[in-house]
């Protein structure tokens, strides 16, 4: 198989969606809590809390749904943690975000070892199978890629839909971009500020776990240590990639995934070199896209800067 | 709600809260501990005895804290000029490397030449990788959390690399490790036949450094000042981008510290395994000493002390090891609240 003819067969296409998926719901998590104005880097270790606790849901007979909630849930909850420290309390973003980042993580493994004490090969689930949509899956490249995907493909593609329409249509949007870019006019308007922002931080915690659950309960079907392994990280680069707007941080990606993909395919074709080569290359095009992007970046202007009630 | 400054505490106040800190860490833990099935009292007694009971368990926890003393170091002066440095985890890596590819034999030197040669050649190493972040931070604006945190896994791999090709020990039978490095690029033990090795006297003398330059010296006035207000500190007329730069090269040559030491004085080769997280543990390190660089010993002694601790008491008590990370990262959120409590008030109103 020739580097290029990669390009043009089905599967794989199908693999860059399928690789994109996790992260476009960590992705649209992380976007919302910036735009409210919060660094969350607690999103790595809320992808793996996600991870797990979606899987174990259904390993202990809980069904796959109920297993999203779950993760979603504990998403909510460290998300909360997060929210309290940072906003009302003010406390510095990037410290109490590796923090959770470090707790979440560490609490997975510990809950995980006590449950599975003497497991050497992680336990699988059955997880969610490919729905092929009728007739639309049939076009050729484009239809099983996208059409021939598991649910929760789909509903990371709703996702993005639902988040711009919020964020751009309704007045609850609104507010949470103003209290990223002028939190002052949205306590003039009578808001709080430290309810929204919280509120942002809480249900984008709980996308950035069913990101994390997608890894589990869609992709690989156990779980194990590191398996989030850099994509919380990589997330937040797609959001300033994306220039804080859903629809491009989609497409930032789809265009990641799409080139992860490629790479795991061009080791094959590849005789000779290292294979690490190949898996550094996400990571490095991440930091030459922060670098191309962030020289016409426009931060939202609050990001980062706690508020104080009656402040200025 | 709202928060007001509190006049400066009392040298009470400022012991109460982080004891406050270490009390709720102690509870939740605690309550984790129940969750095990074992007792919290016995699980504290076994944590206390594994990681100081016995002069051999004393040793070991300085010998885990040494690595830790040199992250914790790093971190603390970068985030004290409001350098965001998460990338300790590669710089420590990179020291490694440094010390590997001079210490296994391409530069036969003495010992008193050698050792010097390797500690000046791998903080120049580590230096250098912060530098680029730095570098992209001051002149493009681009975010040096998510650089340098993408390039602890870029720099993983990269070892890996090294590990399967050029460095590849061709003794190691498939396994992917480095030579070991000469005699003469080896720290010397501090008890002969137990693992305490003369890194963790270079990591205390590091501290000390670090803390007379950071209180003493003009460079260390500057990177205050940067961190405290990077504005007016330009206003001022101090030259903010270059003590940004001047700060990572200080950094990232601490953290390559971690990385010649535990070559150097404990594992004598470099694998992937050289390091289990020091890096991401040294900000918790940093943070619990709130930046104080001499508090950034004691830090990283207790830290280690918990791990150590937490090894010996799973395998009696059967609570999984685990609970020392869940440990320090509970007190890492308790003790930021706790210093935040101690000079703000928070009105109801």
């Amino acid at each position: 198989m020739e580097a290029l003819e990669i390009l043009f067969t089905a599967s794989f296409w199908v693999a860059a969606i399928r690789i994109a998926s996790p992260l476009i719901f960590a992705t649209m998590g992380e976007l919302i809590c910036e735009r409210a104005g919060v660094l969350n880097l607690g999103i790595e270790g809320i992808m793996t809390a996600g991870a797990f606790a979606g899987w174990f849901t259904v390993y202990s007979g809980g069904d796959l749904w109920t297993g999203v909630a779950v993760a979603a849930l504990a998403g909510a909850m460290f998300g909360a943690l997060h929210a309290t420290l940072t906003v009302p309390l003010g406390l510095s973003q990037h410290v109490v975000g590796i923090g959770i980042t470090l707790l979440a993580t560490s609490l997975t493994y510990f809950v995980y070892r006590l449950v599975l004490p003497e497991v050497t090969s992680p336990p699988r689930i059955e997880p969610f199978r490919p729905f092929a949509v009728p007739y639309l899956s049939d076009i050729p490249l484009i239809g099983p890629a996208l059409f021939n995907q598991t649910p929760l493909t789909y509903l990371a593609f709703i996702t993005v839909g639902l988040v711009a329409w919020v964020l751009y249509r309704t007045p609850l949007g609104l507010a949470v971009r103003a209290a990223g870019e002028n939190p002052a006019a949205v306590e003039a308007q009578g808001m709080s500020v430290t309810a929204i922002r919280m509120g942002a931080v809480m249900v984008g915690s709980a996308l950035m776990a069913v990101g994390g659950a997608f890894l589990t309960m869609s992709a690989f079907s156990s779980f194990f240590f590191e398996m989030v392994n850099g994509r919380g990280w990589v997330c937040i680069a797609l959001v300033v990639f994306g220039s804080w707007r859903p629809g491009k941080a989609l497409l930032g990606a789809i265009l990641f995934a799409a080139f992860d993909a490629y790479q795991i395919r061009l080791q094959q074709v590849a005789e000779g070199i290292p294979y690490q080569l190949f898996l550094m290359m996400p990571y490095v095009l991440s930091i030459l896209a922060l670098i191309v992007m962030s020289r016409r970046a426009s931060y939202p202007k609050a990001l980062m800067v706690p508020y104080q009630k009656g402040e200025r | 709600m709202r928060l007001e400054a509190k006049p400066m505490p009392s040298l009470a106040q400022s012991l109460a809260y982080p004891l406050g800190a270490v009390a709720v860490t102690l509870v939740i833990v605690s309550a984790l501990v129940v969750a095990a099935g074992a007792s919290p009292f016995s699980v504290f007694q076994l944590v206390l005895v594994g990681a100081a009971g016995t002069p051999f368990a004393a040793l070991e926890t300085l010998t885990r804290a040494t690595p830790l003393i040199f992250t914790g170091l790093a971190v603390a002066v970068a985030f004290r000029a409001k350098l965001w440095n998460i990338g300790a985890e590669a710089q420590l890596y990179v020291g490694a490397v440094v010390t590997v590819v001079l210490g296994t034999g391409a530069l036969p030197l003495p010992a008193p030449i050698l050792i010097p040669v390797l500690i000046v050649a791998s903080m120049i190493g580590g230096g250098l990788m912060l530098l680029g972040p730095a570098f992209l931070k001051v002149r493009l604006g681009v975010d040096e959390v998510v650089t340098t945190l993408l390039l602890n896994f870029v720099v993983l791999l990269f070892v890996s690399m090294l590990l399967e090709g050029v460095l590849k020990d061709p003794m190691a039978l498939g396994w992917p490790r480095s030579a070991s490095v000469i005699a003469e690029a080896r720290l010397p033990r501090v008890v002969t036949g137990l693992r305490l090795h003369y890194g963790f006297v270079l990591a205390v003398v590091a501290a000390i450094a670090v803390w007379f330059v950071m209180k003493k010296t003009t460079l260390g006035y500057e990177m205050r000042a940067v961190g405290h207000n990077a504005e007016a500190a330009r206003f001022a007329g101090i030259p903010v981008n270059r003590v940004l730069l001047k700060t990572a090269m200080i950094s990232g040559g601490l953290a390559a510290l971690a990385g010649f030491s535990e070559v150097s004085g404990t594992a004598r080769n470099l694998t992937l395994e050289l390091s289990p997280g020091y890096g991401y543990t040294g900000i918790v390190v940093a943070m619990l000493a709130m930046l104080n660089p001499l508090g950034v010993v004691a830090a990283a002694i207790f830290v280690a002390g918990i791990f150590v601790g937490a090894d010996a008491m799973s395998r009696t008590a059967g609570v999984p090891s685990y609970i020392a990370n869940v440990m320090v990262a509970t007190a890492l959120l308790t003790m930021v609240t706790a210093i935040m409590l101690s000079r703000f008030r928070i009105r109801w109103r």
